[in-house]
């Protein structure tokens, strides 16, 4: 494995059945994504950005073609390998925040510690370092439902953070967001993009967040229309 | 990658999310919990209605009529009144010494006629030791003691010929040649019985009394033994009854009574647990991002099946936690003061008293906790299972319908 590639896509293709037919969301794609990169897929509605996302989330598999993700082939990957790929090594930031209702601020955080099986010491330490960079540590026993979306966009990249994934995967993630929230969670993005050398990948059609993008992948109809570096 | 092998979420953990996510349920969590905990009271009352109802009634059986066991003349049949008329012989030598030795009583049975109020009643005529006490029926009231014949009868006899203590009664018989003969009884006692086979029908008189009445002296037409007596056989030709036997009625209305209970068990643990599949296909649809969110973060679509079918057992356990408290109590207190019987259940020939009072037995008590667990992770298996086999993506939009 190439180490500065941590996502290798090659003549991935996407059907969706439709009745008795399909619909193609992807088509012969082609990518390669290196580490540290802050990359978005742009393009709008339906051109299979998002699709192209949840592939590389492992939260679905390619109709054909491979997707290759540090290393690992998510076609070849059973559920519980999947899981495991996404708990340790891929974030992810949705568009409508997805923070458990029920939970704290703290508790949102500390979920996908738990599930490594983190010792308390070791979540407690992890969650409060990942909401200071955020700027949430005084919402920490706030419950989603008295935040605002940009505290709870903010959340969720704590969320994602935590377990310093290689991959933080953000679909829409200012969709919901004003523009000052917006610049405010991209600059936090773009920040523990440089210290931490996260790898960031978009899904957006917002140009608000193409301004902070290095790479920009256009994608159209479910082809890659242009690639290019800024 | 070797982290792929690491083997994420545990059961402890996935037992604390459960029981935080029912805590923090809010209305949803207590709705369910005390419809199941009802559920739960209602259950075990009703099957301690029953337990207690068949203990008292195999105990009152032994006491008043059947005694430990029985040994019945050869022609005797119990369930054909027409063998009464041969149905008696002289009680042999083994047996009598069981009598002798107080383990064992004589009972002679005939038929009679009665005239109550101008209309002849065929009634059966009991001839019973007045020293005895193996059976309940009070024989010491029946002592001769001048001309007339004692005879004691229970209520619901007393209740259909309307005979009242004091009273005198005209009996017909026949002797032991099949000659009728008649006199004049006098009710000395009324007694009252659960048991309405000792009671309905028949009339009891000192057993010598009726030797001299029928000409049929030393003669029984079935023997009851006390536990001491120890026959576990036939005896001189008299045929060995056990408790076994003598209590297939009660056990036949226990039978009865549990299919009923069944019946309404289903009726019941539907109602609740219709509650909780409602609760959990409606919450789960409802969660469909949350579970989107449990998978996206690393969670297996079956351990979030787990989670969700764990939630659902949680609701049971914390059922029977709330029913222990608020149900103790009030089934305590229902054990004290037993369900009031209406007098029309016992004039049908039910064992029953005044109040029916509940026996909680603790393997009933497990048997109906365990059920109800059971079912209830049944339930929340259902639609969680549903929901994690389809695609997660959808989930995570809350796009499923």
């Amino acid at each position: 494995m190439n180490t500065n590639k941590v996502i290798t896509i090659s003549q991935l293709t996407k059907d969706f059945p439709v009745g008795e037919s399909y619909f193609r969301a992807l088509e012969n794609i082609n990518l390669e994504i290196e580490e540290g990169e802050f990359t978005g897929f742009v393009g709008p509605s339906g051109s299979g950005k998002t699709t192209l996302l949840n592939i590389i989330g492992s939260l679905d598999k390619p109709t054909s073609g491979t997707a290759v993700i540090l290393g690992n082939d998510v076609s070849k990957l059973n559920t519980k390998e999947s899981a495991a790929l996404r708990n340790l090594h891929i974030g992810f930031i949705f568009q409508s925040y997805n923070l458990l209702p029920i939970y704290t601020v703290f508790e949102n955080v500390e979920f996908a510690l738990l599930l490594q099986k983190k010792s308390k010491e070791e979540r407690y330490k992890a969650v409060m370092e990942s909401l200071e960079w955020v700027g949430l540590t005084d919402k920490k026993d706030s419950r989603p439902t008295q935040l605002s979306g940009g505290e709870s966009q903010r959340v969720a990249i704590a969320r994602a953070m935590v377990k310093h994934p290689t991959i933080v995967l953000a679909d829409e993630p200012s969709a919901n967001l004003d523009a000052e929230n917006s610049h405010h969670i991209l600059q936090t993005m773009a920040q523990l993009n440089k210290e931490l050398n996260t790898t960031f990948i978009f899904a957006t059609h917002d140009e608000k967040v193409m301004q902070y993008l290095q790479k920009i992948i256009t994608l159209k109809d479910g082809r890659i229309e242009s690639e290019y570096n800024k | 990658m070797d982290g792929l092998k690491v083997n994420i979420t545990n059961n402890a953990m996935l037992i604390q999310t459960a029981f935080k996510n029912i805590i923090r349920g809010g209305k949803r969590t207590w709705l369910n919990v005390v419809v199941l905990s009802f559920v739960l009271v209602i259950m075990v009352a009703y099957n301690g209605l029953l337990d207690g109802w068949m203990e008292e009634s195999r105990r009152d059986t032994i006491d008043w009529e059947s005694g430990w066991s029985q040994l019945w003349h050869p022609k005797y049949d119990k369930y054909d009144i027409f063998t009464l008329q041969d149905a008696h012989g002289i009680i042999p030598k083994d047996i009598k010494r069981l009598i002798d030795n107080g383990v064992a009583t004589p009972i002679l049975v005939i038929q009679a006629s009665i005239y109550p109020h101008g209309r002849m009643q065929n009634i059966v005529l009991k001839g019973i030791n007045t020293e005895q006490n193996i059976l309940k029926i009070p024989s010491e009231k029946i002592k001769t003691e001048d001309e007339d014949i004692p005879a004691i009868i229970g209520t619901r006899m007393a209740k259909s010929t309307d005979l009242k203590q004091g009273d005198r009664i005209m009996i017909r018989w026949r002797d032991k040649n099949g000659v009728f003969d008649s006199r004049q009884l006098l009710i000395t006692h009324i007694f009252e019985t659960k048991i309405g086979s000792v009671d309905s029908d028949q009339i009891w008189i000192n057993i010598n009394d009726l030797y001299q009445m029928t000409g049929m002296g030393n003669e029984a037409t079935y023997i009851v033994l006390n536990k001491e007596a120890k026959i576990k056989s036939d005896l001189s030709g008299w045929k060995y009854k056990s408790d076994y036997f003598l209590l297939s009625d009660v056990r036949a209305m226990e039978k009865a009574e549990r299919v009923e209970s069944i019946i309404i068990f289903i009726i019941l643990l539907s109602l609740a647990l219709l509650a909780v599949y409602d609760t959990q296909t409606l919450s789960i649809f409802r969660r469909q991002k949350e579970i989107g969110t449990y998978v996206a973060l690393g969670m297996t679509p079956k351990k979030v099946t787990s989670l969700f079918t764990l939630e659902g057992t949680t609701y049971s356990v914390l059922a029977v936690l709330f029913a222990a408290i608020w149900g103790t109590p009030l089934l305590y207190l229902f054990a004290k003061t037993g369900l009031p019987m209406p007098e029309a259940y016992t004039n049908i020939g039910l064992p029953l008293g005044e109040a029916i009072y509940p026996v909680y037995k603790i393997t009933s008590l497990i048997k109906t906790i365990i059920l109800l667990i059971i079912l209830s992770a049944i339930i929340s298996y259902i639609p969680a299972q549903k929901i994690a086999k389809q695609n997660i993506v959808y989930a995570l939009k809350g796009k499923i319908n």
